[in-house]
């Protein structure tokens, strides 16, 4: 697929992707490398795997890291409850112990977690690694590793091949640096807040009610708000969640009640020192600008 | 373009190198890759292909955001002159140390300029006892003499550079220490179920001996500023060789110097190559003197690398007098702000350690409810004393 195809196959499902990512995804799907995504909060990194999977109608396997993410959690596990039952079981049956742990070591005891999931499928499916930068760095190490063999060693039985490469898509906050191996290994995107002209046609595809001179105040003064001196900066999902409040207030134009505008700015703004730095006198000065 | 009596290869190998100069991290593979890849589109315009090989060479954000710059200057010599980075050798730093060094000089004592090598030879083993365990909290014999001197009492070269070599070692043990604590419990919570079974299949799945887990204490992260303005250049040499001993082979660790400005100084101080950490040091300190901005460093701090920095387990150790410049309820602001990141913050005070020392310093009136720990350090004693107190946290 090339790029300008996947740009508007990925429209047809809601997400509005512009051309430097569209070309990502089409140049990782060709080469059969994976992605690495960076950007701020909120600026529809996830989103992206998500419209990626209906695109490619494949299945959408997630793995969110977190700090202290294991292989347990993230590759295998044995179903130690249903081992038990089975060494139980055989017993009576006078099994050796041999034959029983031949038995319980089996792949019908073992869980399958996302990794092990995802190189066991037997159509490539859409690999979500969300949020890498929150894994400890040795497990970013292990990862490389899969990502670079896609192949995975379990001790009891063996070494899993692929059935099919998955499309591998890692997304980063920038909480920590990533090793350069891993950058590397990945071909990159940085995913940027949308210009005005995007951001309205996001909140257009998904809120088709809306009328056009309301999504070009509402892009508007939010891309003036990222433009304050927050802590946390609005992403495109708070632009959705404010928007789908000021039309649940029956808002037609952000002049025309400041009050109710600035009351729903809790759906922008997440911390308390920038709501209290967003004072109604600043809420009807951004208004003052776009409306 | 003026190159077009070349093979495309061979531009393509220029515009690597061309981008390898400007610190990106390409290679061969990805000549090849952006080979390939323009190879098997020959359709497309040159808008295309430049987002093609920005996805492709890039690695992070900053290469993200120079690689339009640089793909112009070389395909269409717009812009940026590129300029041409030569590996700078002992010499040729030690020339700019000299040149730039000013403030250095004053810092730094001349046998750490001249000094060959930076390298920090290994963890503290020195205080190991033979069957490895750590005895006492640091082996007092060959400093006793140094311990209890205020640091700017010391004058001649070979004293502060034999302190400057005690405050690393110092650090080095106490980070030794640190990392390496380990709760020991026998018990522990979870029953480690795989191993549990694993040792007792042999009896048949009965579970006759109980194996458990327990979680490993992780080491705190740490990271330093160091206030290095005027009011501080008595003390400044001392925590610089501090701060480098601490960093030394931490594995989680940063430090920052502060003054007007705030500078990230990790990278350079961990350089193996001393005269060009010195060198990078030099470069860093542009602005010195001048005043002192806690607050405002801090806030830069806070807005810029808090995120990648910090983590729940950070330990933030602040190196100042407090006198300050700036806003003082600014201070009191950005360490709030900090305080709710980090698990402690700890500041160590040089002037603390004088007889009658009250913190009036108005910053340092504001920072002090927010601080873990206030700690003078004005002596190797002092330093030796915080260890306890930095593993208590």
């Amino acid at each position: 697929m090339n790029y300008l195809e996947i740009q508007s196959e990925l429209a047809n499902y809601g997400y509005i992707a512009d051309e430097t990512l569209s070309m990502a995804l089409s140049l990782a799907m060709n080469l059969g490398r994976s992605l690495l995504l960076e950007g701020e909060a909120g600026v529809g990194k996830t989103e992206i795997a998500k419209s990626l999977s209906k695109v490619l109608n494949a299945d959408l396997i997630r793995l969110q890291c977190y700090e202290g993410l294991d292989a347990s959690t993230a590759i295998y596990e044995w179903n130690y409850q249903r081992q038990l039952l089975a060494i139980r079981a055989r017993e009576k049956e006078k099994a050796s112990s041999e034959e029983i742990e031949a038995h319980v070591f089996s792949e019908y005891y073992l869980l399958k977690r996302p990794l092990l999931q995802a190189i066991s499928s037997d159509t490539p499916p859409v690999l979500l690694i969300d949020e890498i930068d929150r894994a400890d760095e040795e497990f970013e190490a292990y990862l490389l590793e899969i990502l670079s063999d896609f192949q995975i060693t379990i001790p009891e039985l063996g070494t899993i091949q692929a059935k099919s490469i998955p499309y591998v898509i890692l997304t980063s906050n920038g909480t920590r640096e990533l090793s350069d191996a891993l950058r590397r290994r990945c071909l990159y995107s940085y995913v940027d807040y949308p210009d005005r002209q995007k951001e309205s046609l996001i909140v257009k595809t998904h809120m088709p009610e809306i009328d056009e001179e309301l999504i070009r105040q509402i892009v508007n003064f939010v891309h003036s708000v990222r433009k304050e001196d927050l802590e946390k900066k609005p992403g495109v999902a708070e632009t959705l969640d404010w928007a789908a409040a000021l039309l649940d207030q029956n808002v037609r134009s952000l002049g025309d009640d400041p009050k109710v505008v600035h009351a729903t700015l809790i759906c922008l703004l997440k911390t308390e020192s920038d709501l209290k730095s967003m004072t109604p006198e600043v809420t009807a000065r951004i208004i003052g600008k776009v409306a | 373009m003026t190159m077009s009596d070349t093979s495309p290869a061979d531009r393509m190998s220029g515009f690597i190198s061309h981008l390898r100069t400007n610190n990106f991290l390409v290679g061969p593979a990805e000549t090849m890759d952006a080979l390939t890849f323009l190879q098997s589109s020959n359709t497309l315009d040159i808008g295309t292909e430049r987002i093609g090989l920005k996805v492709m060479l890039c690695g992070n954000k900053s290469e993200w955001d120079k690689f339009d710059d640089l793909f112009d200057a070389y395909w269409f010599g717009r812009g940026v002159r590129t300029a041409i980075k030569v590996q700078s050798t002992g010499e040729s730093s030690n020339r700019d140390v000299q040149n730039h060094a000013d403030i250095w000089k004053r810092i730094l004592p001349s046998s750490a300029r001249s000094e060959s090598s930076g390298l920090i030879h290994g963890p503290g083993y020195d205080n190991l006892t033979s069957d490895g365990r750590q005895e006492g909290k640091f082996a007092a014999s060959d400093y006793e003499s140094y311990r209890r001197v205020d640091v700017k009492h010391l004058v001649t070269p070979e004293d502060v550079s034999q302190v400057q070599e005690l405050a690393e070692k110092l650090a080095r043990t106490m980070k030794y220490r640190l990392s390496r604590r380990r709760k020991s419990s026998n018990r522990g919570i979870n029953i480690d179920l795989r191993r549990t079974i694993r040792r007792n299949i042999s009896r048949g799945g009965d579970l006759m001996e109980l194996i458990y887990s327990k979680r490993p204490v992780r080491s705190v992260k740490l990271v330093v500023f160091l206030d290095v303005s005027g009011s501080m250049n008595q003390y400044s040499r001392l925590f610089l060789a501090f701060v480098r001993g601490l960093l030394g082979g931490w594995l989680r660790a940063d430090a920052f110097l502060f003054h007007t400005r705030l500078v990230r100084i990790s990278k350079a101080l961990s350089d193996p190559d001393h005269h060009r950490a010195m060198d990078r040091l030099t470069l860093m300190a542009d602005g010195f003197g001048g005043g002192t901005k806690i607050g405002e460093c801090l806030k830069n701090f806070n807005d810029n690398y808090a995120k990648e920095v910090l983590n729940s387990r950070s330990v933030v150790i602040i190196i100042s007098d407090g006198y300050d410049t700036g806003d003082p309820e600014e201070i009191g602001d950005q360490l709030n702000r900090l305080k709710k990141r980090v698990r402690r913050i700890v500041w160590l005070n040089p002037l603390a350690g004088w007889d009658r020392y009250e913190p009036v310093a108005r910053g340092m009136k504001k920072a002090l409810p927010y601080l873990d720990l206030f700690f003078p350090a004005n002596t190797l004693e002092c330093l030796a004393n915080l260890e306890p107190e930095l593993a208590k946290l």
